[in-house]
């Protein structure tokens, strides 16, 4: 049975090793921030943070998720109080919303990496699908989360 | 057994634990109640019996106020992304006179709606007409409210009712300056009897309305902590997958399903319908793993030999054809064109395409002999309640429906074949939960599509005259696929679509923007067994690509700039002449671009609003870049300029994008794109800066989520031929070269 770390907490699941990381938090951890869309990483509603990289985990084995440190929207924060997501509210980011808690891993992700990143890094790296078109006050949300986290550090 | 998924009338609600969290505890951010929201949780907590005292007082079917002034607006319709929610919850707070801070909302079920009378409306969610259609009635659920909490505080006080007033959640008796908060006085407002007519605010006293309020529903969208309806879990709750036959209207042959009832989770087969097979088990991805292995004979008939080509082939045929339905009608168009030898004339194409909301389709229902509950992510919730009825086999009062918050919608959550899948699974499993889920390839072979068409635009110019240059007459001949046929079938086909005409009607929502005198625009109902279907925009997606691409060539034909041939066509038209001239202003129109930059314009009046379009492109070595689109709408009222941008700008990436992007061709009768990889939506990194500009000229109330999609394709594709000399015209772009 594999046993995983889920926003810092040690969790033994009774699952066949091959079914994707997206369905154990979904389906037996009902953890349901951590959405389905297309399940070949495609569009990245399900990503996540594997050992803090954005990762599409619809297409990841459980067995490989075992001991690394897996992030979900449900752990970013306890309150909602990380920059992205404070920017996102800031801004009235989400339509539908579907798409976002993968869109905010992904911000998330690119920000730890890039404290100020450019429009081009925003371009590169974020690439989730959006049906609703919220991608102009996602890039805003991800250079004012920027800003947020500077604003926090000094 | 109930089970709230969001927030909704109290009646329906009971405290609820899900139950086999491996994890057991809090600690990771499971929400262990549904639903999650913490503000609910409390009142979740109360039995039905008690629970209108925890909730506050009904002062009117819109509006309860709590004892701490909370207030709850209850909302019909159905949220999408749109911000209908918001919307509508500025209507009613607005007229309340309350606290915008302390509105908070719920979802009223169909089941209530059938008891009570129908006290909300309709509750269909679709055509933009959440806020335009509804407006009157709900301002005036709000203004109710007012006067009755006002009466109750004149009653409290026994003072003149004229002597009070309201604001901000609190009622002022102006000459002895006594105050008093709505929810000291709503228990008793809510026993007191309705006047029989109440006085809505003038425009110019808004406080609420025309303000940019953020959105009621983003908190939990950002935490994760908003479940959609795929979301659901219930106790002892099964989960289903679902393959149906992919060639529409085929149907199931011989099913070798040996191997799949023996893997793991696997609970039952189950025989949907007469098309499909569903797989029944613990848990998704189990019942998704032995779908996959359960070998399907597909009887698909004369369907299953048609393809793109052979569907390009009948629409071809229409664009001549003699069997038509007559839409606009304007002065004598055949004969001024048979007048002449001097025509011009070009032909258009739009293709099938899908509308692939985030959230696949999904319901989860518990049936039983005498009972039926689902939980839906419908766009119309009273028609998922007949849907469901029917499916059952029970009564509309038998059965209760709860409706979601949508992980998009786009028009196809108004069809609810998932729904009647879902119930058909949960009436062979009686007493047992049953979700389920269409993975994203059944989303797609399963859609029902945005209607195909073709399009021949003819036309004769002015010769001379102060008219010299513009069109004298106009033939729009559409060829293809009818809606409201599919709907209307088996006889749907010997009746005229009437939306098949939108942004090409003589008067309306969607009426033609442009003063031509002779104007014909014809339908040759050209049908496939692919089901179409209401996709956002519906049909002014393809009309006005078509007019607007057509303008551009008549001014170009003519030699003039189109900017300046447009206004001259809209001089009797001043609103969508207004939106244009801002566009294009906007854009700095006259102001020289460097080589291989170009701007493009388009215009319309669809779903009641006048919107515009501006397109900087840029086209080098053959590939193409969306510098910037101004973009103006004009949709009379203005309720919430910050959603309205939104909107906007979300009208790029969907409509745009398929124009770029999105076809779906088919082969051996059944749609080849089954996923994002073949099917791409547009993304970040393609996507232009959008400036939106909100010019409400007042007296009106227009729609705001679909107009503005059926001008971005043409407003590029017209900046693409002033760029590069190249002009598309059939979609989607990807098709075409750009050199």
């Amino acid at each position: 049975m594999p046993t995983l770390t889920i926003n810092g907490q040690q969790v033994t699941v009774d699952v066949d090793p091959t079914t994707p990381l997206l369905w154990v938090l979904r389906d037996h951890l009902d953890m349901t921030g951590t959405k389905y869309g297309c399940g070949i990483a495609q569009c990245g509603a399900c990503t996540i943070h594997l050992d803090g990289r954005a990762t599409r985990c619809c297409v990841i084995p459980v067995s490989m998720a075992e001991g690394k440190a897996i992030t979900t929207i449900e752990g970013l924060s306890k309150d909602g109080s990380h920059p992205v997501q404070q920017a996102w509210i800031d801004l009235d980011t989400p339509q539908c919303g579907y798409c976002q808690p993968g869109m905010i891993m992904a911000a998330a992700a690119l920000l730890a990496e890039s404290p100020d990143p450019s429009d081009a890094d925003i371009d590169r790296t974020i690439t989730n699908i959006c049906r609703c078109g919220t991608y102009p006050r996602v890039r805003a949300g991800i250079h004012r989360a920027a800003e947020l986290a500077k604003d926090a550090a000094s | 057994m109930t089970c709230p998924t969001q927030r909704e009338v109290i009646l329906s609600r009971r405290k609820f634990i899900i139950g086999g969290s491996a994890l057991g505890a809090a600690g990771l951010g499971i929400g262990l109640i549904l639903p999650t929201n913490a503000e609910t949780d409390a009142n979740l907590a109360a039995d039905e019996a008690t629970s209108n005292y925890d909730q506050g007082a009904e002062v009117t079917a819109w509006v309860v106020i709590r004892p701490d002034n909370r207030v709850i607006i209850r909302i019909a319709r159905s949220e999408m992304g749109q911000g209908t929610l918001t919307g509508l919850a500025q209507l009613v707070a607005e007229e309340l006179a309350c606290d915008w801070d302390s509105v908070d909302w719920e979802f009223p079920t169909p089941g209530q709606s059938l008891s009570r009378g129908r006290p909300w409306g309709s509750f269909s969610t679709g055509g933009s007409r959440g806020i335009r259609n509804s407006q009157q009635y709900v301002r005036e659920g709000g203004a109710l409210a007012r006067q009755l909490l006002l009466a109750a505080a004149a009653q409290r006080w026994q003072v003149p009712i004229d002597e009070c007033q309201a604001q901000n959640s609190i009622i002022t008796h102006g000459p002895s300056g006594r105050t008093v908060p709505f929810g000291d006085v709503a228990e008793l407002a809510s026993t007191l009897p309705a006047p029989a007519t109440v006085t809505l605010k003038q425009p110019k006293e808004w406080q609420v309305i025309g303000r940019s309020v953020k959105r009621l529903d983003t908190t939990e969208k950002v935490t994760g902590q908003l479940r959609y309806a795929a979301d659901i879990k219930l106790p002892g709750m099964l989960q289903a997958a679902v393959n149906a036959c992919p060639v529409h209207g085929g149907k199931r042959g011989k099913v070798d399903a040996d191997k799949a009832i023996t893997m793991p989770g696997v609970k039952k087969i189950v025989m949907v319908s007469d098309d499909a097979v569903a797989v029944v088990a613990d848990h998704w991805w189990q019942a998704k793993q032995a779908l996959d292995t359960i070998a399907i004979e597909w009887l698909t008939g004369p369907s299953g030999q048609v393809d793109s080509d052979s569907i390009h082939a009948m629409l071809t045929d229409g664009l001549t054809a003699t069997d038509t339905f007559i839409g606009h009608n304007k002065g004598d168009a055949p004969s001024a064109l048979s007048k002449t030898s001097r025509l011009v004339s070009a032909d258009y194409s739009y293709p099938f395409q899908n509308h692939a909301p985030m959230e696949p389709m999904n319901a989860t229902v518990l049936w039983t002999p005498s009972r039926c509950e689902a939980w839906v992510p419908t766009q119309n919730g009273e028609a998922a309640l007949e849907v469901l009825a029917d499916a059952a086999g029970l009564f509309r009062e038998q059965c209760e429906v709860h409706k979601t918050i949508l992980g998009g919608g786009f028009g196809r959550r108004a069809n609810h074949d998932y729904l009647v899948q879902a119930t058909d699974i949960a009436r062979q499993l009686p007493g047992v939960p049953i979700k389920l889920l269409w993975s994203r390839e059944e989303d797609q072979r399963r859609g029902v599509y945005h209607p195909i068409t073709h399009c021949r635009m003819t036309a004769t110019l002015h010769q001379d005259g102060e008219k010299k240059g513009l069109p004298e007459a106009l033939h729009i001949r559409i060829s293809g696929q009818s809606i409201l046929a599919a709907l209307r079938a088996p006889l749907g086909e010997q009746t005229i679509d009437k939306a098949v005409f939108q942004s090409l009607d003589e008067e309306g929502d969607h009426a033609f923007v442009y003063g031509i005198d002779h104007v014909l625009a014809d339908h040759a109902m050209r049908n496939t067994h692919l089901r179409p279907w209401f996709w956002r925009g519906v049909n002014i997606n393809q009309n006005v690509f078509y007019v607007e691409s057509f303008i551009d060539e008549l001014a170009l034909e003519s030699g003039s700039d189109p900017l300046d041939y447009r206004r001259r066509l809209l001089a009797d038209n001043p609103k969508a002449l207004a939106v244009l001239n801002k566009a294009a202003e906007r854009a700095d129109w006259g102001r020289p671009r460097p080589q291989g930059t170009g701007l493009g314009l388009a215009v319309c009046k669809a779903f009641g609003s006048y919107v515009a379009a501006c397109a900087e492109v840029t086209v080098s070595n053959g590939s193409l870049r969306m510098n910037k689109i101004w973009a103006a709408t004009d949709p009379g009222v203005a309720v919430n300029p910050q959603q309205i941008e939104a909107q906007v700008a979300g009208s790029f990436v969907y409509g745009l994008g398929a124009a770029l992007y999105s076809e779906l061709t088919v082969k051996d009768g059944r749609v080849e794109q089954e996923n994002f990889d073949t099917y791409p939506p547009m993304r970040l990194a393609a996507m232009p800066e959008v400036e939106t500009i909100v010019m409400p000229s007042g007296g009106f109330w227009g729609g705001v989520g679909e107009p503005t999609i059926a001008v971005g394709a043409p407003a590029v594709l017209n900046g693409i031929y002033a760029a590069s000399g190249v002009r598309i015209r059939h979609l989607p772009l990807k098709n075409q070269a750009l050199s």
